[in-house]
C-alpha cells in the first residue's frame, strides 16, 4: 500500500463535491408535480416547506451530529415573527417578512445554541426539549401579542414582488416556496462541502480529536446551529405566509418529532434525505390520515421502528444498498 | 393559609404520582443509559388496563391497580428483549426514534380501541369522600395517593439498600462494565428492573385517572414531566427522583393556583435553570464520557 497521491485525493474530493446528474431529479420532479397535479399545489407547498425544515435539521443532526427534540422552537419563532410583523405592524411584504423571520429565528438559535451546546447527551436532549416547550408556554402567556391559545389572526401578506397575488389554488405560492427552497438548498450544499462543513462532520465523528487539532468546536457548532435555526425560521415564515394564520402548534413537541421522523425516514447527513422523507411523509399523511388517523399513526410508528432497527440509512440508504447489490450482481 | 395548605396537599399528591411513574424510568435510564421516551406510554397502557379491569371485568379499584401492574410488567419483558435490547449499544438518536415510534403505535392502538375521549372509573366509597384530619378536611383520594407514594419510596429504598438485588442494581448503575466484570448479569438484572419500573408506571397510570385524567395523548403530554423528574433528579437516583418529583409537583400546582394564565411556565423555567447549573441533575453523578 502506498499513500495516495495528493493530486488524486484532491480529484476524488472534487468528484464527490461536484454536481451529479441525478441531483437535477428532485427539481424536475417538483416542476413535473405542478404540471401534472396543479390542483395539489397547496399540498405541494406543504411538502416544500417540510423539505426546507428537514434540510435545516439535517445540517445540525446529519452533519454536526447534534440530536435535538426542540427544533420546532425555531420554525415557530420564524412563523410568529413574520406573522406578528404583519398582524401588529402592518408590514406584509413577503420577501422582507421572510428575511425577518429567518433573522429572528437565527438570533434565537445563536443565543440558545451558545448556552445549550456546552452540554451533551441526555442533558442536551432535555434542554432542547424544555427550551422549545418554554417558548411555547411563553407564546401562550403573551396573548396580546401572539393571540395565545386561539392563534394569531390578522396576517395579511402583500403580493409577491408587488405583482403576483396568491391565488385561490395556491399556484403562486408553490413557485415562491420552490424558489426559496432552491436558494436555501444551494446555500446548505455549498456549506456542507466547504471546509466548514467538513469540520462539522469531523466534530460529529470525534469532537475531542477535532479540538486537539485546533478546531474551535463550540464556535463551529454554534454557528451551524444558528444557521440551521435561521433556515428553520424561513420555513416557518413561509408556513405563516401561506396559511395566514398560526397557532401554538407551530412550536409543539409534535412538530419537533415530526421533522426528526421525516429526516430519518429519508436518510440523514445526505441533503436529499430531506426531500424524499418530506415527500413520502406528507403525501402518505394526506392519503392515509383521511382514511383513518389511527392507522396512519400506527403505521408511521412501525415504519420508524423498522427503519431504525433495519434500514439505518433511511429510504436513500436502502436505495444505495440495492444499487450496490445490483452492480455487484451485474459484474 | 388555607390556600397554602391546599397547594401543598394537592402538590404533594401530584408529586407522588409523578414519582411513582418516573422512578422506574430513572433507574432504567441510569442502569442502561437508554433514552426511553416510551415510558409515558407504559403508564398510559396501565391506566387503560385499569379501566378495562374495572369497567369491563368488574374488578375493584385496588386489585385493578395491581392487575395493571402485573399486565404491563409482563408485557414489557418481550418488548424489552425485542426492541430495547438491540438499542443498548446504539446512538441516542436511534433510541429516541425507536421509542417515539413505540409511543405513536401505543397512542394509535389505544385510540382505536378506546376512542379519543378520557375514560372514567368509579372509585370505591372510602376513597371518594373527604377525610377529617383534625385541622381540616382533605380529599381521601389524594391522601391515599400520598400514602401509597410514601410507602413505595420506603419499600424501594429498603429493597435497593438492604437486599442483594438492590446492591447489584446500585453497582451496575455506578459502573456497568465493572459490575459485569465481577460477575453480575447486568442484562438479566435489567429485564427485572425494566419490568418493575414499567409495572410501577402502569400503577401510576391507574392512579392518574382520578387526578389528572388520562386520554390517548397522555403518553406525550406528561412524558415531558417524567423526563424532567428523571433529568432534574439525576439518573438512577431514588432520592433524586423523589426530591425532583416533590419540587416539580408543588411548583407546578402552586404556579397554576396563583397565576392560572401563565402558571405552566414556571416548571419548565425551573427545569432549564436546574439543568443548566447541574447538568447531571440534583443527585446525579457527572459521568465520564
Amino acid at each position: 500500500m502506498t499513500a495516495p497521491d495528493a493530486a488524486e485525493v484532491i480529484a476524488a474530493l472534487r468528484r464527490r463535491d461536484g454536481w451529479h446528474w441525478a441531483e437535477a431529479l428532485p427539481w424536475l420532479a417538483a416542476i413535473a408535480f405542478f404540471l401534472v397535479l396543479p390542483d395539489y399545489a397547496v399540498l405541494g407547498t406543504t411538502i416544500l416547506i417540510t423539505i426546507l425544515f428537514a434540510l435545516s435539521l439535517d445540517l445540525i443532526l446529519g452533519y454536526a451530529g447534534i440530536v435535538t427534540l426542540g427544533h420546532a422552537a425555531y420554525f415557530g419563532a420564524g412563523a410568529y415573527a413574520t406573522g406578528m410583523l404583519s398582524a401588529h405592524l402592518g408590514w406584509g411584504e413577503p420577501l422582507s417578512g421572510l428575511a425577518f423571520g429567518g433573522a429572528v429565528a437565527g438570533a434565537l438559535g445563536l443565543a440558545t445554541g451558545w448556552v445549550l451546546l456546552r452540554y451533551h447527551g441526555l442533558t442536551l436532549l432535555m434542554l432542547t426539549l424544555a427550551t422549545a416547550i418554554l417558548l411555547q408556554q411563553l407564546a401562550n402567556t403573551a396573548e396580546p401579542w401572539t393571540g395565545g391559545f386561539d392563534g394569531l389572526v390578522g396576517i395579511s401578506i402583500w403580493p409577491l414582488l408587488g405583482m403576483f397575488e396568491n391565488d385561490l389554488w395556491g399556484h403562486t405560492y408553490y413557485w415562491y416556496a420552490l424558489a426559496v427552497l432552491a436558494f436555501c438548498f444551494l446555500l446548505v450544499r455549498r456549506l456542507v462541502h466547504s471546509p466548514f462543513g467538513r469540520t462539522l462532520v469531523g466534530i460529529r465523528e470525534n469532537p475531542l480529536r477535532m479540538q486537539a487539532i485546533g478546531v474551535p468546536v463550540h464556535r463551529r457548532l454554534v454557528t451551524a446551529y444558528a444557521l440551521s435555526a435561521a433556515l428553520a425560521g424561513i420555513a416557518g415564515a413561509l408556513f405563516a405566509q401561506q396559511a395566514a394564520f398560526i397557532t401554538l402548534d407551530v412550536l409543539s413537541f409534535a412538530r419537533s418529532g415530526m421533522v426528526l421522523i421525516v429526516l430519518v425516514l429519508g436518510g440523514t447527513g445526505r441533503l436529499y434525505g430531506a426531500f424524499i422523507g418530506a415527500a413520502v411523509y406528507v403525501a402518505l399523511e394526506d392519503e392515509l390520515a383521511r382514511i383513518s388517523p389511527e392507522f396512519w399513526e400506527f403505521g408511521i410508528g412501525l415504519v420508524l421502528v423498522l427503519v431504525v432497527l433495519f434500514f439505518r440509512g433511511g429510504l436513500l440508504g436502502a436505495a444505495d444498498g440495492l444499487r450496490h447489490r445490483l452492480r455487484r450482481a451485474g459484474r | 393559609m388555607t390556600a397554602a395548605i391546599s397547594i401543598l396537599f394537592d402538590g404533594l399528591a401530584y408529586a407522588m404520582l409523578l414519582f411513582i411513574i418516573s422512578v422506574g424510568l430513572s433507574v432504567t435510564m441510569g442502569l442502561m443509559g437508554i433514552v426511553n421516551l416510551a415510558h409515558g406510554a407504559f403508564a398510559m397502557a396501565g391506566g387503560y388496563a385499569t379501566v378495562t379491569l374495572m369497567n369491563g371485568l368488574g374488578v375493584p379499584f385496588i386489585p385493578a391497580l395491581l392487575g395493571a401492574f402485573l399486565v404491563v410488567a409482563l408485557a414489557s419483558v418481550p418488548i424489552e428483549r425485542l426492541l430495547y435490547a438491540p438499542l443498548y449499544r446504539r446512538s441516542e438518536l436511534d433510541q429516541v426514534l425507536v421509542t417515539i415510534g413505540l409511543v405513536f403505535m401505543t397512542i394509535a392502538a389505544i385510540t382505536f380501541f378506546y376512542g379519543p375521549s378520557p375514560p372514567s372509573i368509579e372509585v370505591p366509597a372510602f376513597l371518594a369522600g373527604q377525610v377529617d384530619l383534625g385541622l381540616r378536611t382533605v380529599p381521601a383520594y389524594r391522601l391515599f395517593t400520598i400514602g401509597l407514594g410514601v410507602a413505595l419510596i420506603l419499600a424501594l429504598w429498603l429493597g435497593l439498600e438492604r437486599t442483594l438485588v438492590g446492591a447489584r442494581i446500585r453497582a451496575a448503575v455506578d459502573n456497568r462494565d465493572m459490575a459485569q466484570a465481577v460477575g453480575i448479569r447486568v442484562d438479566r438484572l435489567f429485564v427485572t428492573v425494566f419490568a418493575l419500573g414499567s409495572g410501577l408506571a402502569a400503577m401510576g397510570g391507574g392512579l392518574a385517572i382520578e387526578i389528572v385524567g388520562i386520554s390517548p395523548t397522555f403518553a406525550i403530554q406528561y412524558l415531558v414531566f417524567f423526563l424532567i423528574v428523571v433529568a432534574v433528579g439525576g439518573l438512577g437516583s431514588l432520592r433524586g427522583a423523589f426530591v425532583a418529583a416533590i419540587l416539580l409537583g408543588v411548583t407546578d400546582t402552586a404556579g397554576k393556583y396563583l397565576w392560572p394564565a401563565g402558571g405552566g411556565f414556571f416548571i419548565y423555567a425551573a427545569a432549564v435553570a436546574i439543568l443548566l447549573l447541574r447538568p447531571a441533575g440534583l443527585f446525579g453523578r457527572e459521568q465520564a464520557r
